[in-house]
């Protein structure tokens, strides 16, 4: 207890006397019965600073915690307008190691109780089996029974959101700049395995859809124009985006299947009419509309989908945006009224030989041989597939067309295999896999999770599963046995 | 050869860019074996002089053999698997020969005795996209063992003519083999270019090659086909001469220039036609459901 004044660097005690003296009144919960008052003018400012920012930080220590994406450095006191600012930033630059791991990582996510209640970490990888085995599950009990078709001949055109929202940094470094590199992965893909389709880019912009590229089959023109347009302002329209998109759609041939897929950003849509009059056009003109929102589900962006047959998802984190995007890439079941069969005339053009100098008809300069030939007009292309400049003949080469016969002749999903068969010894298959030969049996003669094609009846590892379902399109098991069918029949 | 095979990991430092897996698919169909010009013991022995030569190049180099046979395909011989027994030798030929040899020979039997009745004079033709799709499942679990592996290639030894019922399957192992980034070389002994070699090695980037004279295969084997990749950018090799990439039509199997495609199965015809005989679509009108499956495989009901 202190008898008489105490003194810090910029205040001082007193022994209170009476309460009216105005500086001593907001002082009082600190100090009880002492007077705390501020030394002479100089000092007044630093005291009333310090109070503020002691403040600033208490309360900005609970919003750290409470935040989860971004971390927030900490900052010497005085700096308080900028620890507001750069909150929105979200770097953990500040963060030790063992916070970001709190903050960022979370760290409590990648344990897990096994059957005696201890933990253990995640085992990522038959985590990614399983989503994987339920993935192909689903996408095939939807196609055994009827036959279904698939629109190999898709005109897919891409409307990318460019609004305001679309500087948001939820998603690092920006909604826009990652959902330009996925569409760039995403063209690619998508001419990998639709050689004979068209993309075209839209963009919406201050409530304006403009088109970035007309249809085209040439993936690096559409990359180069994204690249170079990536400015976001004002406003997103929906209304104004499928109106244009179903302008253009309305002019390609009637055997094509008509696509939108739109990746949105904005939790709104300011359009100038109705909506759903246009919605009701595209279901008209049998346009498949499909969405990826990037924040949050939007009830009109679901009402288009369901209406014009779509899928609509809402991407979690970039590898989730990353996944729902390839998932367009493969033909979609097609609607038969969707699409009227027909036959399209096209050309096989042979490679010109080495040596031959022509002028070539898309960059209009002379080329020394290594070029395609239109067999209709005989003018020199550069490669395919393309559309012959002078004629309009679609030149294709058999690859080409023989890139989707996968589409047509899917293999069926493995079935699991319960593992005490596995230590048969009369069953016929070995205990590797037939694929790659790698054995099926851990260490300790505990049996790993294996899966056997339903024709040839033959074991795969779930690594090989995978990579033949997913790129390769051929059991091996069923192509190295010329009599696989009748051998199995006589098994059973 | 199980996991307990896999050769110790090696210092990265010791690790070249040299380093090649070779998958080299040996075709042993033995109705192009009796009537080819090459006995199959005088080309076994170039193939045989040639695998050592490529495990003395470098001595981290690994060599896979799978023989393609007329009914079945299967692995021959692993060069990262420990031998059974290290001491067998026949006096003549060193362990792995043998091992080889042995392999190959239980292989030949079992395949002849797959041969159920008496086959149509046209098959004969071996499963090429059966050992290509081994090759292919073997590779990607190389590329599934770490940051370290060798750059693996296929070389395809084969004689025997395309078998046209194998289209679809080889093509979709060529499309994976050009996204993993393996080139698949072909070396045709057989008296015909096979069309599906050359597409091959066209897409994936590898080398072509129909040897004028058998009785050098080795010379030709050891010239062309054992560089890696990555020497391969300082040399020349055989260029391909001229890639036929026109369609048949499905109707006669004439090699067309211009031809009318199907927009729903993308089946190839030369003329114009009311109906598509493989999707049976209707031309020019709105479909119902319902159409006649005519080559479409069928599906055993799941239960």
């Amino acid at each position: 207890m202190h008898n008489g004044t105490g003194s810090l660097p910029f205040v001082q005690f007193k022994p209170i006397k009476n309460f009216t003296s105005p500086s001593s009144v907001s002082c009082i919960g600190l100090v009880g019965v002492l007077e705390v008052k501020p030394r002479p003018k100089p000092y007044a400012f630093i005291h009333s600073i310090l109070g503020f920012s002691l403040f600033i930080y208490t309360s900005m220590n609970d919003m750290e915690h409470r935040k989860t994406n971004d971390g927030e450095g900490r900052r010497l006191d005085g700096e308080e307008e900028e620890e507001e600012e750069d909150e929105d930033e979200g770097n953990g630059r500040g963060l030790d190691a063992w916070e970001r791991a709190y903050a960022d990582e979370r760290s409590w996510e990648s344990l897990q109780e096994d059957e005696s209640g201890l933990l253990r970490p995640i085992d990522n990888k038959t985590i990614y089996h399983a989503q994987y085995r339920r993935r192909i599950r689903s996408l095939y009990s939807s196609t055994t029974t009827a036959r279904i078709q698939k629109g190999l001949i898709r005109y897919l055109y891409i409307v990318v959101d460019l609004s305001r929202a679309a500087s948001e940094m939820d998603f690092k470094p920006s909604r826009m700049a990652v959902v330009a590199k996925h569409i760039e992965a995403f063209i690619r893909e998508f001419f990998d395995q639709n050689p004979l389709s068209q993309i075209g880019l839209v963009t919406i912009k201050d409530g304006l859809a403009q088109c970035l590229t007309d249809l085209g089959g040439s993936p690096d023109s559409h990359v180069k124009a994204l690249m170079g347009k990536l400015e976001c302002s004002g406003d997103s329209s929906l209304q104004n985006a499928l109106d244009l998109v179903h302008g253009y759609l309305n002019q390609i041939p009637s055997y094509g299947h008509r696509e939108v897929l739109i990746l949105y950003s904005a939790l709104s849509t300011c359009d100038p009419g109705d909506i759903m009059e246009t919605i009701q056009e595209c279901k008209k003109s049998k346009i498949r509309c499909s969405v990826i929102g990037l924040s949050a589900e939007i009830f009109i962006c679901r009402h288009l989908c369901q209406e014009t047959g779509g899928s609509y998802s809402v991407a979690l984190d970039e590898s989730h945006f990353k996944e729902l995007l390839l998932e367009h890439a493969p033909p979609p079941p097609a609607i038969a009224e969707f699409a009227i069969a027909n036959l399209i005339k096209m050309g096989f053009p042979q490679r010109a030989a080495e040596g031959v100098i022509s002028i070539c008809s898309c960059h209009k300069e002379a080329k020394v041989g290594g070029g395609y030939t239109c067999p209709r007009c005989k003018a020199r292309v550069c490669e395919l597939p393309t559309e012959c400049r002078i004629c309009g003949l679609t030149l294709v080469s058999s690859p080409h067309l023989a890139r989707s016969y996968h589409h047509l002749f899917p293999i069926p999903p493995f079935d699991e295999v319960s593992l005490s068969l596995l230590n048969n010894p009369h069953q016929r298959s070995s205990r590797a896999c037939f694929g790659c030969q790698e054995s099926l049996l851990i260490p300790g003669n505990k049996p790993t999770l294996c899966v056997a094609c339903p024709k040839c009846k033959q074991h795969f590892c779930l690594d090989c599963d995978i990579y033949i379902h997913e790129s390769l399109h051929n059991c091996p098991g069923c192509e190295s046995f010329r009599h696989s069918k009748i051998v199995s029949v006589t098994e059973e | 050869m199980g996991r307990s095979a896999v050769m110790a990991p090696v210092p990265s430092k010791l690790y070249s860019d040299d380093v090649s897996l070779l998958v080299v698919l040996l075709d042993t169909n033995p109705f192009f074996w009796s009537t080819a010009s090459l006995p199959f013991s005088k080309f076994l022995s170039h193939v045989l002089a040639f695998l050592n030569s490529i495990l003395l190049i470098n001595q981290l180099n690994q060599v896979v053999v799978i023989a393609t046979g007329c009914n079945s395909c299967n692995f021959i011989f692993d060069s990262s698997s420990v031998p059974a027994n290290p001491n067998l030798e026949n006096g003549r030929m060193p362990a792995l020969c043998s091992n080889l040899l042995q392999k190959l020979e239980e292989f030949v039997t079992g395949d002849e005795k797959l041969s159920k009745e008496v086959l149509a004079a046209g098959i004969g033709s071996s499963l090429l996209s059966g050992s290509l799709s081994m090759a292919l499942c073997y590779i990607q679990r190389v590329f599934r063992t770490g940051p370290l592996h060798p750059q693996p290639r296929i070389l395809c030894l084969q004689g025997s003519p395309d078998g046209p019922e194998q289209y679809v399957a080889v093509m979709n192992a060529i499309f994976s083999a050009q996204r993993s980034m393996v080139p698949i070389d072909s070396c045709v002994i057989g008296a015909q270019h096979s069309a599906f070699l050359q597409q091959a090695s066209y897409i994936t980037g590898g080398v072509y090659l129909k040897p004028q004279q058998l009785d050098g295969l080795f010379q030709y084997l050891s010239t062309v086909f054992a560089t890696d990749l990555h020497s391969r950018r300082f040399l020349q090799l055989p260029k391909p001469a001229g890639v036929d990439f026109r369609a048949s039509c499905f109707c006669h199997k004439n090699t067309i220039d211009m031809g009318y495609i199907c927009s729903v199965c993308l089946s190839i015809f030369c003329k114009h036609h009311k109906k598509c005989s493989t999707c049976g679509s209707v031309f020019g009108q709105a479909q119902s459901d319902g159409n006649s499956a005519t080559d479409r495989k069928r599906k055993t009901p799941e239960t």
